[in-house]
This record gives structure tokens, sequence and C-alpha cells, in this order.
């Protein structure tokens, strides 16, 4: 049964990287990765149980507190860049 | 008897958990632009959490496992809905427009990146 539900993510996984390949703009690039981030973290609470070793939940657990904070830091960064451009575009 | 229930149980929730993850991998490539991307994505990652979790939390009982798993659980419900809504608030100050999915943006926006 775990087995089946790893596939299924592990094709949505592949999905996402295309999405994150093909673009178009910059967002959907972060989107792609963010999905691919959290499908991570599910695939190796699966994998703690499709094998049999609970220690992968602590490792799930780190990667989510680290991608939160990497696509947090990747938005902050162009938050701020589409602000001074629409300041530079007002002056 | 209660342990084959609780298996049958936690078997539907993992094979359902697994079927809107795969839906949110094809609406996330399939759909025209961004903003019906975003749905996509954000809201099947957030019922395939709660399914997956769900099922796996039968499976394991009453365990430190346990703990972890709703301990992961939460952590994803949190920041999952937070990251969408900071990239769906990124998208709009940068001019990338809301479109109610009528028009495909391969055309245009071939100068934001």
């Amino acid at each position: 049964m775990y087995i089946i539900v790893s596939i299924a993510i592990l094709v949505t996984m592949v999905l996402a990287l295309v999405r994150a390949l093909m673009g178009p703009s910059v967002f959907d690039r972060v989107l792609a990765v963010n999905v691919f981030g959290t499908k991570t973290v599910l695939l190796l609470s699966v994998i703690a149980f499709l094998y049999g070793r609970p220690d992968f939940l602590d490792l799930a657990l780190a990667y989510a507190l680290i991608n939160m904070v990497g696509i947090l830091a990747v938005l902050e960064y162009f938050q701020n860049r589409a602000r001074r451009k629409s300041r530079t575009k007002d002056d | 008897m209660i342990d084959i229930a609780l298996d049958v149980l936690s078997w539907i929730l993992l094979l359902l958990g697994g079927a809107c993850v795969l839906i949110g991998g094809i609406g996330g490539l399939r759909l025209p632009n961004f903003y019906t991307r975003i749905h996509a994505a954000s809201l099947t990652d957030t019922m395939a959490t709660i399914l997956i979790f769900s099922g796996m939390m039968l499976q394991a009982g009453l365990s430190l496992a346990t703990l972890k798993l709703f301990a992961i659980m939460l952590f994803l419900l949190l920041t999952g809905p937070t990251a969408t809504y900071a990239l769906a608030n990124a998208a709009l100050l940068s001019g990338l427009k809301p479109d109610a999915g009528t028009t495909s943006d391969k055309p245009k926006e071939n100068s934001s990146e």
C-alpha cells in the first residue's frame, strides 16, 4: 500500500520538475520548487513506514523546516525586487 | 475485528491521499496560467497532507512515531498556506494580473524573468 502512495508522490515530483523547467514566469518555478519540497517531506515519511525505519521521520521534520525557510527567503527577495522596480518606474 | 477495520480505513486514507497528490501534480502542470496553477497545487497539498498523515497515524498506533507524524503534519499545515499566500502576494506585487483562467500566459510575460 505504501508503495502505491510513494509511486504517486514520485510521479508528482517529476511533473513538478517539468513545470519548474518550463516556467514561464519565475513564480511558476518557485511554486514548483515549493511543491517539490512538500512532496519530499511526504515521501520521506512514507519511506519511513515502507521500510519500517522510524528515524526517517526526523529527517522529514528537519527537511520541512529547511524548505519553509528557503521558500520564504526567495519570495522575500522577489517581492523586494518587484517593489524596487515599481518605485523606479514611478520616478 | 477493530484491527482490520483500522487497517482498511488507513488504506483508504492513504490511497485517497495518493490520488490527491497526483491530481495536484497534473493540475500544476496542465492548467493555463499561474493563479490557476497555484490554486491546484496548494489545495491538494493541504488535503493530501491531512489524508496521508492520518493514514500513517492509524497504522502507527499509539507511539512516538505518531507524535512525530502529528508534529510534521501540523507544521506542514501551518507553512503550506503561508508559503502559498506569500507566493501569490509576490506575484501580484510584481504585476502578474489575475485573469480568471480565461487567458493563457504562454505568449506574454517574457520580460518578467
